[in-house]
Formats: structure tokens, C-alpha cells, sequence
């Protein structure tokens, strides 16, 4: 499903990452770990696109088409979906109107007719159990006043409406309470299947208590050094980031 | 004199019609002391009038031709109008036939101006030319020299009036460049309620229109008056606007202004708070393309204790667009408590839009809180980006965007019918698509 092979990029004259490499097959969860500063939220951004970085070599297969070739808004079109770490306040936009845009342009995209109100209040309804949103919410400007929790759970879902191909959930867990982590990931966790993949970017080993990976790869200073089952998150969680770092300059040295 | 201008043009026509009353004497006195305003003039000094005042215009007072007002009726048009007490006037003339009143006669005093001076001679005498000081402003000198037409409303103490006031003036130049002058008078009695739109269209023509308006409002006290200013006329018509509101203690006014298209519009939004606790809102939106000039100078002037006054305009401007704000507080020696507050953001979208904005505070009272901020700026990427990860184009993520930002003004707008004709229109503007 997704191909990255020697991804490098950079934000003006430096380099972040430096020769990713990542395969995802439709039905897997992967799991990125690393520390600050590693370039975990840097791929997610280059892989939806986001035009602050430039992308110095490297290629980016999804579904059979050069993902880095197309815009943000196509690559949606062809199902990739990316959770923000920081999902963006926007004062004027209903929730619901910016989901009935989105869910259309898509249909747009893949040549399917537009969606009447009748069948989005439907689709809207059935995805808003899935992550116990709040109908008040949905009349709400975008995201404007949500607590932390709540703009994390409205990320997931759109894109529970959205149902894309592959998810990238951007520390998607940061900052969130218990209880608010158990929603997210309960959402994530209905929306899996074999047709979809899940890249779960993260500093904490703990949201990999609810959304099990299949793989867990660590992330340091730009490339992939770790890779390994769901085991390698409890072992990072127990012996913490330096280890990983001493054992690379070690490496290195 | 070789070359034409507005003041020449002026005179002559006071000559032809000469004043009448005392008041009007006294106006084209003012007149002929002004001179049309030029770049050096403190209070124009960021748009020329040079253009505009230069046109051979024929005054329209007086009379309109049965195809002209027939041109003008698709103009004449805004939603939930049914349900509406409507005036029209084209080319600043009544037109009956256009009109038509819900509202019983008894919460309810309403009719051209021209015929308020008999029919209601004490409510006019009383307040007429009483509140808008044209001593400084050549052209509310002008219009108040002439015998000028427009909209007379007056809601006796404690009529609450449910039905809105739509006021359309529609102007039309299909004759010739024609000046048009208009002249309302709004008087909101204690504990009354009123709402009011006035809404400038103009039939599209290759001549040039200019319409002259001076609207005088008294908000009586503890009365309350939500009033609109719509305009949204051709690119051959300027419109120069003079708007003084008079507030008595208690009162609630809130004024929105929304500016659309035209060659020039500058409007003068005067409020003088002259009570205690009264509550005065500005609100002003202007979403501009072409070679559109809009220009609004506000005044909140306290001068009682205990009041508060908040203005919000934003603008949204493209092509070789350009936009003045100048908004002036006053906070008076005597109005401690004062809570005034004021924002101008802007949004440039082309390269060659222009905006000067200017916020202009003078606060003799020292107990007082006042605040301004003015932005101007480009749209964000932030949000742009978020919503292409969504599926959504980059053209419709910024026209969704921008529509967000006048929303911002927009729902201030308390008449549902007035509120959806005005996004309507921007939503087009905007080629929005949801």
C-alpha cells in the first residue's frame, strides 16, 4: 500500500530526515516511536504533503502513484489521511459544513456523485457513536474552544467519515487523559480492517496498550534504527530513549 | 469656469431651486465657504475624489420615469421582504408602487420625508436636521441645502415594531450620469424597538452614478434600533454617506455595514453617546475586487458615564481593490466607565489591494477602559493545508476560509433574510462550494 524508499527532506538548509525506508501492507498497524526531535511528525507531514518541506531524495509509492507528486488534497483523494498533532482552530467553519466539503471533495475526486444532506446527516450519525461525539460539537465552529481531548477526537472522526486507506495518527495521544485516550483509540480500533493500515506516530509506548502494532520502528535523528514487534515499545518504555541513543553513537563511534 | 466639478454643478442647481427654509439657507451658506475635499484634507486624504467629483451630473430630485423605476424593480429585492414594510426609492425618488407598508400605523409612523413635513409636522419639526452637523462635510451641506428625499420612520414611546424596515434605493444612470441625493430621518421612541435596512443597488450602466445620503437617527431612551447598511451597487456608482446617530441613556444601537462593489463608497458613521449605560455596536464587513474604493470613518463619541461601545470591521480585498477605515473614540471628560473597544483586520488577496487603516483615540477620562488592534494580513497556511489534507481543493479551502472570516461579521447580522442575501452574494463571490 505505501512504498517509502531513502525518503530524505529538509525545512530550509536543514536536513531532517536522512533515508527513510517503510513498507505498509493493507490490514497492518505500524507504530513509530523516537524521541523529540527525531523527525517522527516530519515524515508525517511530508507524506501528506505539507509544502514547508523540501524533499531532497527518495521515492514514495501509494497505491501504485508517486504520492510526492500530488497535491495535499489529492493524496486525500487517494486515501491518505492524517491526523494532526495539532489539530488547526478555524472561527467561522461549521464542523459540519467543513465534513460535508471534505466528504464531497473526495467524492468529487473518485468521480462519485456529491452526497445529499439526507444520506451525510446518516453517514455523520453512524460515525459520531464511534468516538462519543457531542452533537453540540458538530454546530461548533472548527475545533474553536475544544479541549485538548475533544479536537483529538474529532481528528478521528473525520476520519472515521473519511474512511481512508491509510491513517497517520500524528502523536495523536499526546496530552490526552485516560479517558480520552481509550475513546481515541477505541475509534482507531473500529475503524481497522484488512483493507486499510493504520501509522501510528508516537512519543509514548502507552496508546500501544489500546491500538496494538503489528510493527514498532524507532525513529533517531532522522533515520529508522530499531525495528521490531510491539515488544519493542515496552522495552523503549522501560529503558527509555537514551538507551537507544547510546547504543547508536556506540554504533556510530 | 472651463472645467466641470461637483461644487460648480452644485450651485448652479441651488440657483435653479433655492433654499427654502432657514436650515437650508444656512446649509448652502456652509456650501459655498467648502470645497470638495483633495488629498490634503486630514479626513480624505487616503482616496481621491477627483473622478467622481468631476462629472457632468444631471441632479435626479424630483422625478423618475415609469421605465426607470421599472428597470430598478428586480434591484429592489431582499429576502423575507414580504413579511417586511418596504420603501423604494430610484434615483431618490419615492416610488409608491415599490412600497408597501405591514406594520399598523399605530407602532408605526412611516413615509417619504417629503410628505413627513405635513403629515407629521410635529414629529418632523421636532427632530428634522436636528442630530447630522454638516458644518464640515461639504456634502451633507449639500444635501441638506436641497429639497431632498428619503425615508421619514418614527416609532412612538414603547412600540415595539416586529416587522423590519427595508429601505431599497436603487440608482440608475441609464439617462446619463446622474446625481442622486437622499436624506432619511430615523427617530426610535423611549422603550421602542426597531430594525432597519438600507440597501444600495444600482441598475448597471455605462454612465457614472453618485448618490449623497445623510441619515439622521435619535435613539430615544431605554429604545433599542438594529440598523443595516447594504450596499452592493455597479461599478459605474459611488455612494458618499453620512450617518449620524444620536443615543439617549439605556439605548441599544448596533449598525453593520456591509460594502460589496462600487467605484467609491465612503461612509461616515458618527454615534454620539450621549446617556448613560448605553450599549453601541459597529459592526462593518467589505469583501472588494476591481478598482473598488471603500472608505469608512467611524466615530463613537462618549460623552456620558457608564457606556460601552465595541466595533469590529473586517475586509476581504482582491484585485486593485482598496479599503480606508479610520475609526475615532472619544471618550469624554465626563464619561468615566467607558468600556470602548475596536478591531480592523484585513485580508489582502492580490498584491495590488490596498488598505490604510487608522484607529484614532482621544480619552479625556481616566477611568476608563479602551482598547484598538488593526491587522492586515494574508490568509493562513495553516488552515489551508488542514483543509487540503481533508480532500478539500486549495481554491475552495481558501474561499471556504475567507468566507470564515466575514462570517465573523456576518452573524452579527440579526435579520435572517438580510443575513442570507449577503452571504449569498459572498458565497458567489467567493466561487464557495459546499
Amino acid at each position: 500500500m505505501l512504498s517509502i524508499k531513502n525518503l530524505q527532506a529538509a525545512i530550509g538548509d536543514k536536513q531532517i530526515l536522512k533515508g527513510i525506508n517503510l513498507e505498509i501492507k493493507p490490514g497492518e498497524v505500524h507504530a513509530i516511536m523516537g524521541p523529540n526531535g527525531s523527525g517522527k511528525s516530519t515524515l508525517a507531514s511530508v507524506l501528506a504533503g505539507r509544502e514547508d518541506y523540501e524533499v531532497l531524495s527518495g521515492e514514495v509509492i501509494f497505491n501504485g502513484k508517486n504520492l510526492l507528486e500530488l497535491a495535499p488534497e489529492e493524496r486525500a483523494g487517494e486515501g491518505l489521511f492524517l491526523a494532526f498533532q495539532y489539530p488547526v482552530e478555524i472561527p467561522g467553519v461549521s464542523n459540519t459544513n467543513f465534513l460535508k466539503a471534505a466528504v464531497n471533495s473526495i467524492r468529487k475526486y473518485r468521480g462519485q456523485e456529491p452526497l445529499d444532506a439526507v444520506h451525510f446527516l446518516k453517514l455523520i450519525k453512524e460515525k459520531m457513536k464511534l468516538v462519543n461525539m457531542d452533537q453540540a460539537l458538530l454546530n461548533r465552529s472548527l475545533n474553536e474552544g475544544f479541549s485538548g481531548g475533544e479536537k483529538k477526537r474529532n481528528e478521528i472522526f473525520q476520519m472515521a467519515v473519511l474512511e481512508p486507506k491509510l491513517a497517520i495518527l500524528d502523536e495523536t495521544d499526546s496530552g490526552l487523559d485516560i479517558d480520552a485516550l481509550r475513546i481515541v483509540a477505541n475509534g482507531v480500533n473500529t475503524l481497522r480492517n484488512k483493507e486499510n493500515a493504520i501509522l501510528v506516530i508516537t512519543h509514548y509506548q502507552r496508546l500501544l496498550d489500546y491500538i496494538i502494532p503489528d510493527y514498532v520502528r524507532v525513529l533517531y535523528k532522522g533515520r529508522i534504527v530499531r525495528s521490531g514487534g510491539k515488544e519493542l515499545a515496552l522495552e523503549l518504555e522501560e529503558k527509555g530513549y537514551d538507551w537507544i541513543k547510546a547504543e547508536i553513537e556506540a554504533e556510530q563511534a | 469656469m472651463e472645467k466641470t466639478d461637483l461644487k460648480s454643478l452644485a450651485l448652479a442647481y441651488l440657483e435653479a431651486k433655492p433654499p427654502q427654509s432657514d436650515m437650508q439657507r444656512q446649509a448652502a451658506a456652509i456650501l459655498r465657504n467648502l470645497e470638495i475635499p483633495t488629498a490634503k484634507h486630514e479626513e480624505w486624504k487616503y482616496i481621491n475624489l477627483k473622478n467622481v467629483a468631476s462629472r457632468a451630473y444631471t441632479f435626479a430630485n424630483g422625478h423618475v420615469s415609469e421605465a426607470t423605476a421599472a428597470s430598478a424593480k428586480p434591484l429592489a429585492n431582499m429576502q423575507g421582504e414580504q413579511n417586511a414594510n418596504v420603501l423604494t426609492f430610484v434615483n431618490g425618488v419615492y416610488v409608491p408602487w415599490l412600497s408597501h407598508i405591514v406594520s399598523p400605523a399605530s407602532e408605526l409612523k412611516i413615509c417619504n420625508l417629503r410628505e413627513a413635513k405635513n403629515k407629521f409636522v410635529a414629529e418632523w419639526s421636532k427632530h428634522f436636521g436636528q442630530y447630522a452637523n454638516a458644518n464640515q462635510h461639504i456634502f451633507a451641506a449639500l444635501n441638506t441645502a436641497a429639497d431632498t428625499e428619503g425615508a421619514f420612520i418614527y416609532v412612538p414611546n414603547n412600540k415595539i415594531v416586529e416587522a423590519p424596515v427595508i429601505l431599497h434605493y436603487i440608482a440608475s444612470a441609464e439617462a446619463g450620469d446622474v446625481l442622486v441625493q437622499i436624506r432619511n430621518l430615523f427617530v426610535i421612541g423611549i422603550s421602542a424597538q426597531l430594525r432597519v435596512v438600507e440597501h444600495y443597488n444600482s441598475v448597471a450602466s455605462a454612465n457614472h452614478s453618485l448618490t449623497n445620503m445623510v441619515t439622521e437617527i435619535l435613539v430615544a431612551a431605554n429604545a433599542r434600533f438594529d440598523h443595516y447598511k447594504i450596499q452592493n451597487e455597479a461599478d459605474t456608482s459611488s455612494h458618499i454617506g453620512f450617518t449620524q446617530t444620536v443615543q439617549l441613556p439605556d439605548s441599544y444601537y448596533a449598525n453593520t455595514t456591509v460594502s460589496l462593489s462600487g467605484e467609491l463608497v465612503r461612509n461616515n458613521l458618527h454615534i454620539a453617546i450621549d446617556g448613560e449605560n448605553c450599549e453601541a455596536y459597529m459592526n462593518g464587513l467589505y469583501v472588494l475586487n476591481n478598482n473598488t474604493v471603500v472608505d469608512n470613518h467611524t466615530v463613537a463619541d462618549h460623552r456620558k458615564p457608564h457606556s460601552h461601545s465595541n466595533e469590529l470591521y473586517k475586509g476581504l480585498l482582491n484585485g486593485r481593490s482598496q479599503a480606508v477605515f479610520n475609526g475615532k473614540i472619544f471618550v469624554r471628560q465626563d464619561a468615566q466607565k467607558t468600556n470602548a473597544f475596536q478591531s480592523n483586520k484585513n485580508i489582502l488577496l492580490s498584491p495590488n489591494a490596498k488598505v490604510d487603516t487608522k484607529p484614532q483615540l482621544e480619552i479625556w477620562a481616566d477611568d476608563v477602559k479602551c482598547s484598538h488592534g488593526c491587522t492586515v494580513g494574508a490568509l493562513d497556511e495553516e488552515p489551508l493545508f488542514y483543509f487540503r489534507t481533508r480532500g478539500i481543493s486549495q481554491e475552495n479551502a481558501r474561499a471556504l476560509l475567507m468566507f470564515a472570516f466575514a462570517e465573523d461579521v456576518l452573524q452579527r447580522i440579526q435579520l435572517e433574510g438580510v443575513r442570507k442575501h449577503v452571504e449569498q452574494i459572498i458565497a458567489e463571490r467567493l466561487k464557495m462550494d459546499i
